[in-house]
């Protein structure tokens, strides 16, 4: 009794998400697998862009030699990342190379033929004593190695770390949650690599300042939450971090979700974290956090895994970036039958591949080979009967419903009504949908309808202040002229001679300052930022949030370059 | 066309077939119950409806030029018929079932676009439709198979061979007359004699009562409610509006109870007889013409048992779970706009959707 209650004591209250869904973990498959280091492949294929923002801007040229950890690629701008060389080599190609990605797009990639030796590079210094540096260093260093969101966000982290001074974070969250089914490298890499994420978090609430640190990881990862419990105590964050078990629900590993779980606390919609003083990161970041300042390592390698009963031998692979899926599938035994599905990320969010020659990328977690059975195609669509049974287990509380009434019928203002736009494309409807609908796919296309719509409008918007523009300089222009002539014939009245000259200055004038308009209009256009096409308007939100915030960042940035 | 290979990539959880045929299995126990209390015309009735309702869908599947077998094996043509069939007399003419499935199906569901798209129930929008264009033929119940009951009204049951015969002929056989085979419903009773001012403790007095409904009517009823708590179980259907339409009707029936039980029955009663079991978990349930949003199930539900309470008491019609279901259908729309649930991340009082 007495001590049933200082248990209830002890045991942090935790909250829910509303609806959500039990599903077989299949986890078995992979779970028990140790991390084995992947090969060094023959070569390796670095995208330029395995962040959300710009992509990176090459540093070096084909032919050239690199070492294991080289800055190879430049981080373009303020919400991007640098890419580094995950092995020694020689850069061979510079080109467009299929990518991970659901539309099978090809990107340029920076391709590298190892030498097999893996020999380092030059590495800044270990920061063992990054308590007596500035956060912003710190910061600085994150941004150098090149750490990024790796449960799949792909947001560049050290931007993420900078809320800014007029928030006042006072949580970090740590995201082990690992709620995807299937999905094993974050179990493994908490079960064999506790204390280096707890490094990362001694890092971050340094960095952060923060009050407190929780650390939330479903109760089917008992060893996970054991192994992390065991680093705990050994560790001097006890005062302060916690190590929280959440019951085992899809989507609990979603950042608002978990959010809501620990702390009760709602994101607000198109908000980010930091406005409920919170900043959330997945614990394979936080460990590329810890290697990136105690080691002076940048981020060249993440932990994956290959399972599915596709999969002649599931595995869980720490793995160069760039490393091609279809050597780790060889590692893995190779493919159990022909007709499996491949696909990127877990079961219910993941998109399919067709080419396993795709590069590993900073976030990818996950590569899946699904039989048949375990990934059937749905049967073909039936009319919606209403039933409700998406409502019920969407975890953001929307009618997935209408939003697939209405994106049916490509009316985009009201899929904004019924708020599309928090959809976090879980798949939670589609899954349990008995018309087999395929829900998500629906929203999506509405979203990039949406986000095409907006971008019109933006142009439309554009060129006519463009106009608008015009006209007035045409006016003022006109305007000048005849104010000039008025003056011209006045003083010819007045003098009558001598003033011959002047009418061609002021016509070279006008010429010479049509042209400088001109040339600042295109720069003016020039300015709209590269590579931000694909985001979604969450992402958008979050670069313009990032930008305005950049001012004190400034000084950061050129302390990295320097 | 090309394969769609959207997330999710899991087999999907459920099948609309396998909820209709769940249903259907939910309806079985007041099925066998109907039959075995008001003979083989339930069954015949329901054989027929379903066989009308397929083949009214697919003939218009094939004129809409529409697959035929996708549609038809989502078996929701058959819970309609099914629905219809327990709703109607068990001496109703086979004509009448006609009339009523090709409103149902043809009129009420592919008219408007099909399964999904018809804003009224079919089943009962053809109850209501028959029940005003031939309400003899509609009220024309049986009674009870219940032999205390029989013998005190000197009833008899019709054979097989009789009903059959009633149904595709409308005759009864020679030596029975309408009087001899056919009874009021407990509701009907009850309200007939309660318009001629009879205090309840008299009308009760009448072997037709059992313990809370008409003798054999409530024991259809449980068994209806048996399968709808199976319904609950299997998540076919969810809690909101069968409750919500049994508080509906038990509470306001409640306080007039309290308020003088000689003219108000009680409360149970209403929730025992006729076919409010059958409508709070298989009617009002239909998915396609409730509405969806949680409070706005409980409005709904609400709405209809009060509709229930209400009509039965000072409208016309003594059962009035058609006419209640049907009204509400109208107000869905609205319902469903006005009760949509906080989205997360939003302020409490902006989910609801603008215009
Ligand atoms: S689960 Fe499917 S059938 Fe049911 S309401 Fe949602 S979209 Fe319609
Ligand atoms: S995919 Fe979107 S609508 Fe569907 S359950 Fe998830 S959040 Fe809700």
């Amino acid at each position: 009794m007495h001590s049933a209650r200082i248990r209830t004591q002890l045991r942090r209250p935790l909250w829910r998400f509303h609806g959500g869904l039990h599903i077989p973990d299949e986890k078995g498959l992979s779970r028990n697998a140790c991390i084995q280091d992947a090969k060094l492949p023959k070569q390796l294929i670095l995208p330029l862009q395995q962040h959300i923002g710009a992509a990176a801007k090459p540093l070096v040229q084909v032919g050239e030699q690199v070492y294991t950890g080289q800055k190879i690629a430049e981080a373009q701008g303020y919400v991007s990342a640098p890419v580094h060389a995950s092995s020694s080599g020689t850069v061979v190609a510079i080109e467009k190379h299929p990518i991970p990605h659901p539309s099978g797009l090809s990107a340029p990639c920076i391709c590298i033929e190892t030498d097999g030796k893996d020999t380092w590079g030059e590495r800044p210094p270990e920061l063992l004593d990054y308590r007596n540096l500035d956060p912003s260093e710190i910061r600085a260093r994150i941004r150098w190695a090149g750490v990024v969101g790796m449960g799949g966000a792909a947001f560049p982290t050290s931007v993420k770390l900078n809320p800014g001074s007029d928030q006042n974070i006072h949580t970090l969250i740590v995201n082990g949650a690992e709620c995807e089914p299937y999905i094993t490298c974050d179990d493994r890499l908490m079960r064999e690599q506790a204390g280096r994420i707890l490094q990362g978090v001694r890092i971050l609430r340094y960095l952060l300042d923060v009050k407190r640190c929780l650390i939330g990881v479903e109760d089917n990862k008992p060893e996970a939450l054991e192994a992390l419990r065991l680093a705990l105590a050994e560790s001097d964050l006890k005062g302060h971090t916690e190590i929280v078990s959440i019951p085992t629900l899809y989507p609990s590993g979603g950042e608002k979700q978990l959010i809501k779980i620990l702390t009760g606390k709602e994101v607000p919609s198109h908000g980010i974290p930091a406005q409920i003083g919170i900043v959330c990161q997945n614990v394979g970041t936080v460990a590329a956090i810890a290697d990136a300042v105690l080691e002076g390592k940048p981020l060249i390698s993440r932990i994956v895994t290959l399972t599915g009963r596709g999969i002649a031998q599931p595995q869980n692979f720490s793995v160069r970036i760039g490393t091609p899926f279809s050597d780790l599938l060889e590692q893995a035994g190779g493919l159990r039958s022909e007709g499996a599905k491949l696909i990127i990320g877990g079961p219910m969010m993941g998109f399919v591949i067709q080419d396993p020659r795709v590069p590993v990328t900073k976030a990818t977690n996950c590569l899946l080979a699904l039989t048949p059975e375990e990934s059937p195609d749905p049967d073909p669509p039936r009319p919606c009967i209403r039933c409700g049974a998406c409502m019920a287990v969407c975890p953001m509380n929307l009618l997935p419903q209408q939003l697939y009434w209405y994106a049916r019928a490509k009316d985009l203002d009201k899929v904004q009504d019924y708020h599309l736009f928090d959809c976090i494309e879980c798949g939670c409807c589609a899954l349990v949908c008995p018309s087999h609908i395929p829900l998500v796919h629906y929203y999506r296309y509405a979203k990039t309808e949406s986000w095409a719509r907006e971008q019109e409008k933006r142009k439309a918007e554009h060129a006519r202040r463009r106009h608008e523009a015009k006209e007035a300089r045409l006016a003022k222009l006109e305007a000048e002229r005849k104010a000039k002539l008025r003056k011209k014939k006045a003083a010819l009245a007045k003098q009558g001679t001598g003033a011959a000259e002047d009418p061609k200055k002021a016509a070279i004038e006008a010429a010479k300052r049509r042209v400088a308009e001109k040339k600042a209009a295109r720069a003016k256009q020039g300015v709209v930022p590269k590579n931000t096409r694909n985001l979604n308007p969450a992402q958008q939100r979050q670069i313009e949030a990032a930008e305005a915030r950049r001012q004190p960042m400034r000084s950061e940035t050129q302390r990295e370059r320097e | 066309m090309p394969r769609l290979l959207s997330s999710p990539h899991g087999a999907r959880l459920n099948r609309t077939d396998w909820q209709m045929l769940q249903v259907i299995l939910a309806l079985v126990p007041g099925l066998i119950a109907m039959i075995y209390y008001f003979g083989w015309g339930v069954l015949i009735n329901a054989l027929l409806a379903s066989f009308f309702a397929v083949a009214f869908e697919s003939a218009v599947l094939y004129l809409r030029g529409r697959p035929i077998l996708p549609t038809i094996r989502d078996l929701s043509a058959v819970v309609t018929a099914l629905l219809f069939a327990l709703a109607v007399p068990p001496t109703l003419p086979w004509w009448l079932t006609l009339l009523g499935i090709f409103f149902a199906i043809v009129i009420v569901k592919q008219l408007y676009g099909g399964l999904g798209y018809n804003p009224f129930n079919p089943a009962m929008a053809a109850y209501v439709f028959l029940l005003v264009s031939y309400p003899l033929a509609m009220t024309n119940w049986l009674p009870p198979a219940v032999p205390e009951l029989l013998q005190a009204k000197d009833l008899v049951s019709l054979s097989f061979w009789d009903s059959l015969r009633l149904i595709f002929t409308g005759e009864l056989p020679p030596h029975l007359s309408w009087d001899a085979v056919s009874a009021a419903t407990p509701l009907d009773e009850m309200f007939t004699k309660l318009d001629q001012d009879i205090m309840i403790s008299e009308i009760r007095q009448s072997p037709l009562w059992g313990d809370f409904g008409g003798k054999g009517w409530e024991w259809v009823d449980n068994w209806f409610l048996l399968g709808g708590l199976f319904l609950l179980w299997r998540k076919v259907i969810r809690w909101r509006i069968p409750v919500a339409m049994l508080l509906g009707i038990l509470i306001p029936a409640g306080l007039f109870w309290l308020y003088d039980p000689q003219v108000f029955p009680f409360p149970a009663f209403h929730v025992f007889a006729g076919g409010t079991m059958l409508g709070a978990f298989f009617i009002a349930t239909d998915p396609v013409t409730a509405s969806t949003t949680p409070k706005g199930q409980l409005i709904y539900g609400a709405a209809i048992g009060l509709l229930v309470f209400i009509i039965r008491h000072w409208g016309g019609y003594p059962d009035a779970v058609a006419f209640s279901v049907l009204l509400m259908n109208i107000a869905v729309p609205t319902i469903d706009q006005y009760t949509q649930p906080r989205v997360f991340g939003h302020p409490s009082d902006s989910g609801r959707g603008q215009g």
